[in-house]
């Protein structure tokens, strides 16, 4: 969906994409337009570096739950802060699938990880960190939505958004775009693709709530 | 006296400037693009200057949430091409360990100051010596080296900067410059003047855009066997060449020492002056000044070592650049060391007094 909007509004003689360290991090082998791969949640900081003496880029970050919300909270919440004119799109499974399916901080309660083998629990691990109401309470945001991969309906939906958040960074609107993916991982959530998808709509929807928070 | 009033000086102007602002302007005529950094003392006149003069440069400036992010912004503006760099002391250099570590898998140009501190931990805010180690064998994960300066007047501070800039793009490599505290806020008289460039290498490597060519990637992760095997020997070759040509090294009343001094930064100033005293006092002592910590002038030393002589390290810790000067004399002599860590900082008279109390093997 990303090239496809690169493609459609034919910048990838000026997009710059960030790779982090997570199941994204070979991203460049998928996508081709000049690409950087980053340390663990760095990517906020290093398009900061990036569009800041480059403003005519286009400049995207994708990155995993556990890149954004554990990690890299402070890089994330200060670009947007700092209102940096970029676009992130941010896939939220719940997990670290990369290392194997360990609590992330949007895992949800009760979720059986690598680390919350008796389910995570409110009092010992604390709640899912929901990013994309967080985010929407900082002025330097311009776009906020939060989208899913569960069905047909809701991939067109993302892709409208992914769309939407990459022409306001071609526009020049001043501040940051953030896209929020609900996407599944039935390998480390032990469940068919099928249950997968059924487990977003039906669960993951109720503590991440689907719709454009802002812009 | 210009001091802080200075508005990007002319050519060849004498100006009395403080050491941290001195490198930033030197920064600045040597074509910095971007400076990203965050306040801690000894360095905060390093953030506030490039706070004002880069922007009336139309460069990029920004403070950053975290010396972590800093680096990662220096990473970010290198990898489109830029020269960038960032200022920082002791605490904040070891958060940046990670980020310079990712510079040089990814083979980025970048400049990174240390205007050191006492440590280890919080430490203090007095000028020390203590990051020797961390900036000369690596600090960050992995095999990769930086070349690593060690200015010992305001002047060669300013000279460094320019210098820098150009081997980090020769090179594709980070350069760390040890300041310290004393450096960082003295002012001296300097000439800031633009330098001509060495040859440059052209960016073609860089982020641009992908416009009429294939994707550029700039990487660090090589998972195919035996691929990142080939990325390590290929960076040690570099560091090979860096090695055989980028020495400096001063060489001061060498010639019928018995005595070799070794020192750099502000301890070689000092150093200096008790190698002065102790000549007007008819000892044969010398002096060995390292500029580049790496590449450390092993050869000079080694070389004064074939001289049957006795070295004495002076540094501003408990011993750090010793080991290197150990490894260059390879055993043909006695090391020995004076080192005032935490903080502190040697006087000429207890240089001197040490210099006395060694006793000078006869020559062989």
């Amino acid at each position: 969906m990303i090239a496809e909007t690169i493609d459609e509004l034919g910048i990838r003689g000026r997009t710059i994409g960030i790779a982090p360290v997570g199941c994204a991090v070979l991203m460049y082998d998928y996508i081709d337009v000049d690409m950087v791969e980053v340390a663990h949640g760095r990517p906020p900081a290093v398009a900061t570096g990036m569009k800041r003496t480059n403003p005519d880029k286009i400049v995207f970050s994708y990155q995993g739950d556990g890149d954004l919300a554990a990690i890299g909270t402070a890089e994330i919440i200060h670009a947007a802060h700092r209102a940096e004119q970029i676009t992130v799109i941010f896939i939220n499974n719940a997990v670290f699938g990369m290392t194997g399916g360990q609590m992330a901080p949007t895992t949800m309660l009760d979720q059986v990880t690598a680390t919350s083998p008796r389910g995570r629990s409110a009092a010992e691990q604390g709640y899912p960190l929901q990013v994309s109401e967080l985010l929407a309470t900082l002025p330097g945001t311009i776009y906020i939505e939060r989208c899913s991969l569960h069905n047909v309906a809701e991939i067109r939906k993302t892709k409208k958004a992914i769309k939407h958040a990459f022409e306001l960074q071609v526009e020049g609107a001043e501040g940051l775009g953030l896209v929020e993916v609900l996407s599944p991982c039935p390998i480390y959530w032990r469940m068919s693709p099928a249950k997968a998808m059924e487990w977003i709509e039906n669960e993951m929807t109720k503590v991440f709530p689907l719709g454009r928070l802002k812009g | 006296m210009r001091g802080n009033d200075t508005k990007g000086s002319s050519v060849s102007e004498r100006v009395l400037m403080c050491g941290n602002e001195a490198l930033a302007e030197a920064a600045i005529l040597a074509g910095c693009d971007a400076y990203f950094g965050y306040p801690i003392t000894p360095q905060n006149e390093i953030t506030a200057y490039m706070s004002r003069r880069m922007p009336e440069e139309g460069r990029v400036f920004v403070q950053s949430e975290s010396e972590l992010a800093a680096i990662n912004m220096v990473f970010g503006a290198s990898a489109t091409g830029k020269r960038t760099m960032t200022s920082s002391s002791s605490p904040g250099i070891s958060l940046m360990q990670e980020g310079i570590s990712y510079l040089a898998g990814a083979e980025l140009p970048a400049v990174v100051v240390n205007v050191m501190r006492g440590g280890p931990g919080l430490g203090n805010i007095a000028p020390s010596q203590s990051d020797y180690f961390q900036a000369t064998r690596g600090g960050g994960h992995g095999d990769y080296r930086t070349i690593v300066l060690g200015p010992s007047s305001v002047q060669e501070l300013v000279d460094c900067m320019s210098l820098a800039f150009d081997l980090a793009d020769v090179y594709r490599v980070t350069i760390v410059i040890l300041a310290d505290g004393i450096l960082g806020q003295m002012m001296e008289p300097i000439v800031l003047e633009k330098k001509p460039r060495r040859k440059l290498p052209s960016k073609d490597w860089a982020l641009t855009g992908a416009k009429d060519r294939e994707q550029n990637i700039v990487r660090s992760l090589w998972l195919p066997e035996g691929r990142l095997e080939e990325h390590n020997r290929k960076l040690e070759a570099k560091y090979e060449q860096i090695r055989k040509n980028e020495v400096l090294c001063e060489q001061y009343k060498l010639e019928d020492a018995e005595v070799v001094v070794v020192a750099y930064g502000v301890a070689a100033r000092i150093a200096r002056s008790a190698v002065n005293r102790a000549r007007q006092e008819g000892m044969p002592v010398g002096l060995i000044r390292p500029i580049t910590l790496w590449p450390f002038p092993t050869e000079q030393i080694s070389k004064a070592a074939e001289e049957f002589r006795l070295f004495l390290a002076v540094e501003m810790s408990t011993g750090q650049m010793v080991e290197d000067v150990q490894l260059a004399v390879a055993g043909k002599a006695p090391v020995l060391l004076h080192g005032r860590p935490g903080g502190g900082v040697p006087t000429v008279g207890e240089i001197l007094d040490k210099i006395k109390q060694l006793s000078v093997p006869a020559k062989r």
